[in-house]
Parts: C-alpha cells; structure tokens; sequence
C-alpha cells in the first residue's frame, strides 16, 4: 500500500472515511436485519413464557426453538456483524489506515448473512445443534467463521501497515477480539467432547464470547468515543494497559461458574470463581479511566447522542461485571442458579452494555460516513429513553423476580407450582419491557435507514450541535 | 512490530492457558476414567434428539446438586448427578434453568408412560397452571374408529376433541422412553460427593 500524505488530519480522515463507507454501511446494515429478526423473535419467546398456547400449536414457533434462534440472531447477527463493523471503523481512525481486502470482506459478510440465514432455518425446522449460544448447526456456522477470518485478518493488516507508532488501547481489544473468537469458535465445532466435559466446554464459549468478543469491542468502542466526544484524554493511559492485559489472564477462566454444584469436576468451577472474582481487578481499572473521563463534563453525555448511549453502557458493565463476580461465589449462586436472574444479568451484559454501546457508536459513525446529519433529534431521545427504561424495567423484573424465585426453589416446602405462578407477573412486565424495546429499535432502523438513504445526496447544513464535539462540527 | 507481536502472541496464549485448562485437561480426565462401554437403546438416543430438537433444555435442567447446595434432594429431585448419569449422550442436557423441574430422574419420579403422553400433548391435562407449552405436532388425532387396535390417550372430558381420539407418534414413544430412561437406578452413595 502507497503511503499517502495529507494536509491536515480532517483530510486524512476524510480520505479513510470515503474509504471505508460502503463496507462499514454493510455491516451495519446487516447487523440492523438481524436486530429486527432478533427482536421479533424476542416478543414471541417472552410472550410464550406467560401464554403457552400463544403460536403453541406450531411445531416451528415452539418456544424450544424460537428462544435460542433469538439469542443466536442477536449475538451472531446483530451483535456480531455490527461489532465487526464498529472495530473496523475504530482502527482506521486511530491507525490511520485504510480496511484492506475488501472484496473478501464483502464475500465474508455475504457468507456470514447466509450461513445465519440457513442457521436460522435449521434451528426452527429442529436441526438445532443443541448447545446454548452454539445451536447453529456446524454446516451453516462455518460460513459464520469464514465471513470473520477476513475481518480478523484485515485488522492485522492494518496493525502491521499502520502510519502511527503508538498503539492506542482500543487496537489491543478490537485485534485480541477478532482473534478470540474466531478461536473460540473453532474450538467450540470440534465435535470430539464426552457429555460433561462438553457442558464445561459450552460454558467456557459462551461465556468468552461475551467476554472476549463483546466485552473487548464495546471497552474499545468506549475508550475511543469517550474521549473523542468529551475532548478530554483516558484518565490514565498505563491503567488501561492493566484493564486489558488483567482480562485477557482472569476472563477466559470464568466459564464454570455456570455449573456451580454440577457434575463437572469441582477444582474447575473454583478456579472459575477465583477468576471470576478477579474480574474485579480489570473492571475497576476500566471504570476508573471511563468514568472519570467524564467527571466533570457530564453536560456533554446528555448532549451527545453517541454518549449518552455509551456511558449507559460503560456504567452498564462496571454493574454487570461486579454483580457477575459477587454472582460467581457459591453462597449466592446457590440462590440464583437456574433462575430468571441469570437471564436478566446476561440482557445487562449483552443490552445494557454491548447493545447500548453499538447504537452509541454507530450514532458517531454513520453521520461521518455519509456526511448527513440524524433526522431527528426527538427520534434519537426516543430511541434512547425506550431503550435505557425498557431494560431496566426488564432487569428488574427479571433480577428480582428471579431471587424470589430462588429463595423458594430453595425452600422444599414450597410447592413447585406456586414458583410458576408467583413468576407470571415478572414475566408479563418482561413482555411489555420487550415491546418498549422493539419499539425503540423500530425508531432506530427508520432513522438509519433514513440516514443511509440521504447517503447521495448534498450533505445539508448540520440540524443541531448535538452531533459535534465542542461546536467543531463534523471533525 | 514488537508491540504487534506482544499484543497477538499475548492475547492469543492466554486464549489457550484456558483452553488447556477448562476443555482439555477435563477431557483428557474423563478419557481416563471411561469405565464400560455405553451402549444406549435406539429409541432411547431417538428421544434425546427430540428432546435436544424441542428445547427442553431452556426450562428442565438435568443437574442435581449435593446435598446441603440448594433443596434439589429435599424437593425429591434424585441424587447428586454425576458424570456416568448421562450415558455419554451428546450434546449435553445439563440446562440452566428450572421454570420447570429438574428431569434428572424423572423416569423414576414419574414412571406412568399415559401420564407423559397427556402431559406432552398438552400439559394442563395434568398439571394445572403450567406454562410449558404443547407439543401436539408429536401426536395423530385421528378419528375415533380409526386403528382400531390402538386406544387413544385418556383425556379429561373437556381436553376431548368429539369423534376423535389422540395417539402418540413414533416420536412421542421416543421421547417418553428416554425420559423413563432418566432414572438414577446406580447404588452408588460415595460417589455422589463432589
């Protein structure tokens, strides 16, 4: 690649912006469908659980199959495909380079489209592969895989072709992310595991994907706009090398915390508690240097639609991680295993967290994209408010409902019928949280579309400061 | 490019200390600890596909925990599971949740073949106020004086479709014989511990 030289860095920026557009427009467009298919699927589960013969009577709309083709759409689709992009744009900017191989990017997206779309297929015709977060059958997971080998390898590119000599922390996650789940997932196919060790191995995947693929995109995501938006530097540059490098050693280790009392052997799952609670040293070090950046200018996170998304998200996962810890410990987990609370704390850490960070981002990406402002700013509060209530409403409902419903599932005297019962309201309230939450992603794709369709032609005068960093106006 | 290197080497050996450490060494373990060879029925692994295809996973754990760990015993549930509980049936059937029971032992639990016919084909036949949903695509409802050799599942009155009678499939036999299957028969009391 030819080194290029610019005037000034807006021109650069302008130069890798240009370049970029049309496949980062891609990803996020094709994360967007599966957030809509995610979301639909996700009314239907949660209705079921209340309304059992609500579509009971269709072998396909089952609630066995609709549930985990709404976790596989929102984590493989929408959450996945969008992170892909996010990582990508991030490392332009704070690389300053341009995203190599981008015909095979466009083939790893059309790949992974297909391969989520087949998947989908299987699992409501009863294919499913039978493993929470791995349902999607190995002869459409593949095309999944293929379609982020190129993005991971594009990120190395880039890395070793890069025109800055520092190496900003975000560059850590978002490059460590792409190479861990790629490896995660082909661990995660071998098909070689007898039935315990496999539920251990389940775990151990579907936890780091949270952790080492969601987690490293949105801590990068938030490293980058936090400071970028509030124009203030990280509090502390060496503390977030700690955050990272105390991640990647204590967060791997965590998976089974999920079989707390299973038939697994009992020196793994102390080992994952020890990690787990070791967590707390990264998760400090991260809201140390999130939150008090924004000491002091929180004016900025209510006017800036990309911060008010990501600090709710930064503050989302300081909660989720230190609950996820104390969680971990076996006096507690014996209350809230195999409750609603453990839904609800994995909707903080994939929604109030990584979702929530995603918007945020994709709120600073796509105006500099195409050079078109949001439509609306009203839209944006909208989206902002269903979104930040309804998932509270919906962690609330879950959290306490669920250490109710542990306290009795503990208590032998309490006929198991009643737990059901005495559950229905929390589920209901989840039902409307779901609908609040649907409603606000509706706002959102009408105003990405919205924006994304303005995308040729003149860019107009920008509608509100609210978009800009300190009145600079696009970058 | 020293940076680089520390940063992908890094990130990707403490990828595999875990490896190694959750996936491996437990499945090195249990290779060595492989006592007879498990040979499981046909209709038995049948009906563990049907239920891996349904999703009971997502409501019916199959883990008992010890003793003194949560009321698993006290709710009658079975014994501490332990590995050679599951036959080496893959994909696993652990589960995370208990909206519904734990089926650990459930073909001891409940051992009447008609009762998880009705319960399967809808579950408020049985067990008022659940919220587990039908599966009636795993029965035929045929006409009364249909096969006449096969009598169809007694349904309360008002579950009665008039002029027909509901018959299990193939399918539903499979399902119910694995979970009659799920039965913690072993005399083992010391390995229960953990």
């Amino acid at each position: 690649m030819p080194k290029l030289t610019f005037q000034s860095s807006a021109e650069r920026r302008e130069f890798t912006d240009s370049n970029s557009r049309a496949i980062i427009i891609t990803y996020f467009l094709s994360g967007m469908f599966w957030l809509m298919v995610g979301s639909t699927l996700a009314i239907l589960a949660s209705f079921k659980m209340h309304w059992p013969e609500f579509l009971g009577h269709t072998s396909w709309l089952t609630f066995g199959r609709v549930r985990p083709l709404h976790l596989n759409t929102m984590v493989y689709g929408w959450a996945s495909l969008t992170s892909a992009g996010v990582g990508l744009w991030i490392l332009t900017r704070v690389l300053n380079a341009t995203i190599p191989l981008k015909k095979t990017l466009y083939a790893g997206i059309g790949a992974w489209n297909l391969g989520l779309l087949i998947g989908s297929i299987q699992i409501l015709s009863g294919f499913s592969n039978g493993m929470e977060w791995l349902e999607i059958p190995f002869s459409s997971a593949f095309l999944i895989v293929a379609g982020l080998i190129p993005v991971a390898l594009a990120s190395l590119i880039m890395l070793v072709n890069k025109a800055t000599k520092h190496l900003y922390i975000s560059v850590y996650y978002i490059v460590a992310g792409y190479i861990w789940i790629i490896s995660l997932l082909i661990v995660a196919y071998i098909p070689e595991y007898s039935s315990t060790v496999q539920a251990g191995m389940n775990w151990w995947y579907a936890h780091n994907a949270l952790g080492l693929w969601f987690t490293p995109i949105c801590l990068a995501a938030a490293y980058f706009f936090i400071p970028k938006v509030t124009g203030r530097p990280i509090y502390s540059y060496w503390l977030s090398l700690l955050g990272f490098w105390t991640l990647a050693l204590f967060y791997n280790w965590n998976g089974f915390h999920h079989l707390i009392g299973g038939p697994v052997p009992t020196w793994a799952t102390t080992v994952s508690i020890s990690a787990s609670v070791m967590m707390i040293i990264p998760v400090i070090t991260v809201a140390v240097n999130h939150h008090l950046t924004v000491v002091g200018v929180f004016d900025r996170v209510i006017n800036s639609p990309t911060l008010r998304f990501i600090v709710f998200g930064a503050m989302s996962y300081t909660f989720v991680s230190l609950q996820g810890s104390f969680q971990a410990l076996r006096t507690f987990n014996e209350t809230i295993h195999f409750t609603h609370y453990v839904i609800g704390h994995a909707h903080i850490g994939m929604y109030a967290f990584v979702t929530m960070v995603l918007f945020g981002s994709m709120y600073y990406i796509l105006p500099r994209l195409i050079k078109w402002e949001w439509h609306s700013k009203t839209l944006i509060k909208a989206h902002f408010w269903l979104t930040a209530l309804g998932i509270i409403l919906y962690i609330l409902a879950m959290q306490t409902g669920g250490i109710w419903q542990g306290i009795q599932l503990n208590n032998p005297d309490i006929p198991f019928m009643d737990i059901v019962e005495n559950m229905l309201p929390f589920l209901q309230a989840r039902s409307f949280a779901a609908i609040m939450l649907t409603t606000g992603h509706l706002i959102f794709a009408w105003l990405v579309i919205k924006i994304v369709w303005h995308g040729r032609t003149k860019r107009p005068k920008p509608i509100t400061q609210m978009y800009q960093t300190g009145g600079k106006g696009y970058e | 490019m020293n940076k680089n290197l520390i940063l992908v080497l890094g990130a990707f050996t403490l990828f595999l200390s875990s490896m190694t450490g959750l996936v491996f060494i437990p499945q090195q373990l249990a290779n060595n600890e492989v006592e007879q060879d498990v040979r499981v029925a046909f209709d038995i692994s049948q009906g563990h596909k049907i239920y891996i295809r349904e999703g009971c996973i997502y409501c019916h754990s199959q883990q008992v925990r010890p003793e003194g760990f949560g009321a698993d015993q006290a709710r009658g549930w079975g014994k501490a599971s332990i590995p050679n509980d599951y036959n080496d049936l893959t994909p696993h059937v652990l589960g995370t949740m208990r909206t519904g029971p734990d089926l650990a032992n459930i073909g001891q639990r409940q051992p009447s073949r008609d009762w998880h016919y009705l319960h399967l084909y809808n579950p408020q036949t049985v067990s008022k106020g659940s919220i587990m949903p039908p599966f009636v695509w795993l029965f035929n409802i045929v006409d009364e004086d249909a096969r006449p050799n096969q009598k169809g599942l007694s349904l309360p009155p008002e579950y009665k479709v008039p002029g027909k009678k509901v018959l299990p499939t193939e399918e539903a036999e499979q399902l119910v014989d694995y979970l009659l299957s799920l039965d913690q028969k072993r005399p083992d009391p010391e390995t229960n511990a953990q």
